[in-house]
């Protein structure tokens, strides 16, 4: 009986995770052709400012991922559920991802735009800082003696790296500055931009909870299986 | 409360009696830090003299011996097994906390006394600018209060002698583009007025982390 609940549940835990994800795939596709075919382009950047409409979707889920992992980050120490756990560290490993992805795609638009591939400019700086953040969670969960200290450090390290980026961000802001300040909420975009960046945005955030859930159930399965072979050790 | 201050002193008398003892810290840490500033100042061309390169110079120096003080303060614990020992204090996770802090702090504080002189000369500045104490006394207790923290989770970790720079640099960074700049400035002649959003931006550093790291080390040195 108990075991066909539980399949009950995990067919219908499928069922959400195949409808977030057919979602998550139309409106990408939605966003492609607002980005590719809709939008005029800019008269001043040329065809290089579509790389906007992934830059800032991106910069975006990229803190909101950190943000998440900073929230699960206090509730795993606090609760010491290791449900927090998988849910910080695989929304780490998203936003590290993302963060690379800004980092790369915001290269390629400066050279056409400034004519630099890269300069130490202040939101430059703090996102290569936050990058480092990042990679310094990951590593110290892996380099980690046992699973549990693992757990212990990313956390901590998850609080404190999310602390240090305001701090970052004031360091830096005195320095002269390169980058827009935003113009988004100042409307400083017409009305199709506004449009596609707004798609483009649900879409990435869209993208951002699919691969969270995604990768939060592979991390719980592999927990799941490593207790079973220590079940199976054990009786051996 | 007094208990707190005594206990904790306690501490630092411990680290700073087995320091004086070996003075292993403190010599290597100073012909190190010596050794980055003779290195880095191939770079430069002769009589090149400039404030905010020298200032670039210094900060790389201290950052990078006291990545190396801050990782040896714990491996010295952690190899001899004294760090079980100290858990086993009848004190609070923080006192601990503070204790090995302050006494990372002072080892810093005695290099930097000694380096900055030195540093001042090698490098030719035309003196000694009175704010480069407050500057250095603010960073230093910046990297202290985190460099305190992640020495006690490198040194746990698989590659502690890896671990320790990349966790610490990246969170320490605000502090050392703050020292790095308001150095540079008063080495230019700058006043007290041109550095004080620097001075500014270390002290919330400080005030943050020395608020944060006390409660989250109990988590890094559980067993």
């Amino acid at each position: 009986m108990r075991k066909q609940e539980h399949m009950q549940s995990l067919k219908q835990n499928a069922r959400i995770i195949n409808g977030l994800l057919g979602l998550t795939f139309v409106t990408m596709i939605a966003a492609q052709f607002l980005i590719f075919v809709y939008v005029p382009t800019e008269q001043t950047m040329g065809v290089a400012q579509r790389i906007f409409y992934f830059h800032v979707p991106l910069g975006w889920n990229a803190f909101l991922a950190f943000a998440v992992v900073f929230v699960c980050s206090i509730l795993y120490l606090l609760r010491r559920d290791k449900k927090w756990d998988r849910l910080a560290r695989s929304s780490a490993e998203i936003g590290l991802i993302f963060t690379t992805l800004v980092l790369i795609a915001g290269t390629i638009w400066d050279k056409p735009a400034w004519g630099t591939w890269w300069t130490w400019d202040p939101r430059l700086t703090t996102t290569l800082i936050l990058w480092f953040i990042y990679l310094a969670y990951h590593l110290v969960s892996v380099y980690a003696t046992e699973e549990s200290q693992g757990a212990r450090y990313a956390a901590v390290v998850g609080i404190i790296g999310f602390l240090d980026v305001p701090i970052v961000a004031l360091a830096i802001v005195l320095w002269p500055t390169q980058h827009p300040s935003p113009i988004i909420f100042e409307g400083g975009l017409t009305g199709s931009m506004m449009l596609t960046l707004m798609v483009s945005i649900v879409a990435f955030t869209l993208l951002y909870a699919s691969l969270l859930i995604l990768r939060t159930s592979l991390r719980h399965d592999a927990d799941e299986i490593k207790k079973l072979k220590q079940y199976m050790d054990e009786r051996n | 409360m007094k208990g707190a201050a005594s206990k904790t002193l306690a501490i630092v008398w411990k680290d700073i009696t087995s320091e004086m003892r070996t003075k292993e810290v403190a010599t290597s840490l100073v012909a190190f830090a010596l050794l980055i500033i003779v290195v880095v100042s191939f770079t430069l061309e002769p009589g090149e003299n400039n404030g905010s390169l020298a200032a670039s110079i210094l900060w790389v120096a201290l950052t990078f011996a006291g990545v190396l003080g801050l990782s040896r303060s714990f491996i010295i614990e952690k190899d001899k097994g004294c760090l079980q020992g100290l858990m086993l204090c009848p004190v609070d996770r923080s006192i601990l906390y503070l204790g090995k802090m302050l006494s990372i702090m002072i080892f810093m504080i005695v290099v930097e006394i000694i380096i900055l002189p030195v540093f001042i000369v090698l490098l030719d500045q035309s003196g000694f600018p009175p704010q480069l104490p407050v500057i250095a006394l603010l960073a230093t207790i910046g990297f202290a209060a985190v460099g305190t923290l992640f020495s006690a989770m490198a040194v746990n970790t698989r590659a502690r002698e890896v671990m320790m720079p990349l966790l610490f640099l990246p969170i320490a960074s605000p502090v050392i583009i703050a020292a790095i700049k308001s150095t540079g400035l008063v080495l230019s002649g700058e006043s007290w007025g041109a550095i004080a959003s620097w001075l500014g931006v270390m002290a919330a550093f400080d005030v943050i982390f020395l608020t944060v790291s006390p409660l989250v080390f109990e988590f890094v040195i559980e067993e």
